[in-house]
């Protein structure tokens, strides 16, 4: 891939379990992201999608270091970002920028929108002379359509779609390459979600940025991504292009997470390849073994239970699927 | 399951079981705040017959939950106060009825599913006490056959091994089974009209389809009518018999389930079907609805949505408020210029 501004390489982050109060005793391990490879090119969009517990809100903590991995490293530019420390961190985390997904609880109550935004440029001094600041943060609030008039409001004054843009400026402000949305419209209305997300395709347009788009919703993450990757228990069965993921999934789960999506268009009620999974996701502390779906899996022989099927491109599957049986099974036209 | 309890069940005085399941009427709730007075729900008027479900489709403020409540006789008052309309179930108006009898409505006849199950269940009690008691308050039966139809009914909504979670705390059941056993709760007393008001929003989508296909089930076997509250339009298309689109209080639009995808009359039905993006479709800029919905001490004068509208003209800017004009039957939409937006001419 060209120009690759982001790679992880066997990325793990396990959190131990412990029992006892003085005489901590590790009992296990929350395996919540279990090996991830992933690469992110110039102005390309990587939609991450999974469900609950699937490791991939912990993941966007790795890449911007809130947590840091178990092991694996994580190369930012050429740089792994995961083994620098003190400034050399602080410098490196400039180009890595996250937009979190409630925008009520994610901006000081006590700030204006204006020291929300300028928080940046005093924690990154250098970015930017003092002087320049306020003229700085007036242009981002611009450029992303709120009013510059509005600087010395407080977030409670503001909307939960202009809070999440507020919050979008402040990730924008120390003009990082990549950005990273961890699910950003998921607490908005579908009227407003539609104009955040048309603000970040707009953003990327003109700025050239790297997104890495975590959501639960299938929909939204097809609007707005290049590639996207299938989380499943701290791990990616399957990554592709998003045809290869919406019109030729590969893996059981894809297909399934893809068929349980409601479709708005009441003709095809009825008619659609519903797969409908049994159970729960299994726990992330004790992972069945082998291919770690086996147990929802209508396709799961022993091989599966012993054996985990590798992440790679196979016979019946162009992109990379981690499943024996790999096939392709298109679930979103198919009407029967 | 349950002959026993419809013997059992309690009536109420002045019930027509030839009239419609539900009828609400004109209903009008505002909640008087220090900010002003609220107009949560404007004058709404729909009905439900037993075996169809209606969906009350509307973003987050338009009323669908209030409506709700204001049905159940749940609203918090303080603030919140009914000031106008009926509620009329089987040709009785609830709102002209004693605590008492609403009590005895409540459960046995309509009951609620709520968005988030986790805050609905009680945290000490475990589900099956938290289900039993509905057999003792409102059955009169004992402690141990409470608790043998709390197994039942955990059964009837598959939970596995239901003899033995029925003595488990909400806690320890994930979130998708924590709505199976709210569904078990509001289906005990066999209710004649079931509202589920944002029943999955909480669930991933897999657990969504799961905890849907359960709830069509159950309400076809048991012909119960059942109001759908939600902001999902891919959802209710899947679920839904007929539509009432709300915005700023009052329902703007009303179709059966095919027509309101096929053509919408209302410019805001339209607004949400182009501004959603579909897993079937690789979408290019999604057409935005600009602005906000409006504040709600603040509705703006004539047609609440004029100003976030496309095909808005003076005439909307300025009351009267658009009525419900009848298009065909069964499809109305509260706009001036409801022909524009379909494209008729």
């Amino acid at each position: 891939m060209t120009d690759v501004v982001l790679e992880t390489r066997d990325l793990v982050k396990y959190f131990p379990l412990t029992r006892g109060i003085l005489l901590k005793k590790k009992i296990g391990d929350v395996k919540a992201v279990d090996g991830i490879n992933i690469q992110l090119a110039r102005g390309e969009t990587l939609g991450v999608v999974g469900e609950s517990g699937c490791g991939k809100s912990t993941l966007a903590k790795l890449l911007v270091g809130l947590e840091k991995p178990t092991s694996g490293s994580i190369v930012v530019r050429g740089k792994d970002i995961s083994k620098l420390s003190g400034e050399a961190t602080r410098k490196a985390r400039r180009n890595i920028q996250l937009v979190m997904q409630d925008p009520y609880t994610s901006l000081n109550p006590r700030m204006t929108v204006g020291d929300i935004v300028a928080e940046p440029f005093q924690i990154h001094p250098d970015v930017a002379p003092k002087g320049a600041i306020r003229g700085r943060v007036q242009e981002l609030i611009d450029l992303v359509g709120l009013n510059p008039d509005h600087i010395n409001r407080y977030p409670h004054q503001f909307s939960g779609g202009q809070r999440q843009r507020i919050g979008i400026a402040r990730a924008l402000a120390l003009k990082p390459e990549i950005i990273l949305c961890d699910e950003p419209v998921s607490a908005l209305d579908v009227s407003i979600q539609a104009q955040v997300m048309n603000l970040l395709d707009e953003l990327q347009r003109e700025l050239g940025l790297s997104y890495i788009f975590i959501a639960h919703d299938l929909s939204v993450v097809r609007h707005i991504a290049d590639r996207v990757a299938v989380m499943y228990l701290g791990k990616i069965v399957e990554i592709g292009s998003d045809i290869q993921i919406y019109e030729q999934p590969t893996h059981p789960y894809t297909q399934a997470l893809l068929s349980a999506v409601p479709v708005p268009d009441p003709t095809l009620r009825g008619h659609r390849d519903q797969i409908v999974l049994q159970g729960d996701v299994p726990s992330p502390a004790n992972p069945p073994s082998g291919c770690r779906f086996r147990t929802r899996c209508w396709k799961a022989q022993e091989i599966c239970a012993t054996q985990e099927p590798l992440l790679e491109i196979r016979q019946k599957s162009a992109h990379p699927s981690a499943c024996h049986f790999a096939e392709v099974r298109d679930v979103i036209h198919a009407t029967q | 399951m349950s002959d026993v309890s419809v013997d059992m069940s309690p009536s109420l005085a002045g019930v027509k079981m030839t009239a419609p399941l539900l009828e609400v009427e004109e209903l009008k709730v505002e909640f008087r705040t220090r900010a002003g007075i609220a107009k949560a729900i404007n004058g709404v008027s729909f009905e439900v017959n037993s075996g169809e479900t209606l969906a009350i489709l509307g973003e987050s403020g338009c009323g669908k939950s209030v409506t709700a409540q204001a049905i159940m006789g749940i609203l918090d008052t303080p603030p919140g106060y009914i000031t106008g309309g009926q509620i009329r179930y089987r040709g009785v108006d609830l709102l002209k009825r004693t605590d008492e009898e609403r009590r005895l409505v409540r459960a046995n006849k309509i009951a609620m599913i709520f968005q988030d199950a986790l805050s609905a269940l009680n945290p000490v009690f475990t589900v099956g006490f938290q289900l039993a008691e509905l057999f003792r308050k409102h059955r009169g039966m004992s402690r141990a056959d409470g608790k043998k139809r709390a197994v039942e009914l955990l059964d009837l909504v598959k939970i596995p091994a239901a003899r033995q979670r029925v003595s488990d705390f909400p806690h320890q059941f994930s979130g998708g089974m924590r709505q199976r056993v709210m569904i078990a709760m509001s289906l005990a007393l066999d209710p004649e009209l079931l509202i589920a008001d944002e029943p999955t929003t909480a669930l991933d989508v897999t657990v969504q389809a799961q905890i849907m296909s359960l709830l069509a089930e159950l309400q076809r076997e048991r012909q119960m009518g059942m109001i759908l509250i939600t902001h999902d339009m891919g959802v209710v298309a899947d679920v839904a018999d007929r539509i009432n689109i709300m915005y700023a209080g009052r329902i703007v639009e009303k179709a059966p389930v095919y027509d309101i995808y096929a053509k919408p009359s209302h410019p805001y039905t339209k607004a949400l079907l182009e501004s959603i993006p579909r897993v079937d479709l690789k979408g290019q800029q999604l057409n935005v609805i600009r602005g906000l919905p409006p504040n709600l001490t603040r509705i703006p004068a004539g047609c609440a949505f004029n100003p976030r509208c496309r095909y808005v003209r003076d005439a909307c800017k300025v009351d009267p408020i658009p009525p419900l004009y009848e298009i065909k039957p069964g499809i109305s939409s509260a706009c001036h210029f409801w022909k524009e937006v379909r494209g008729d001419d």
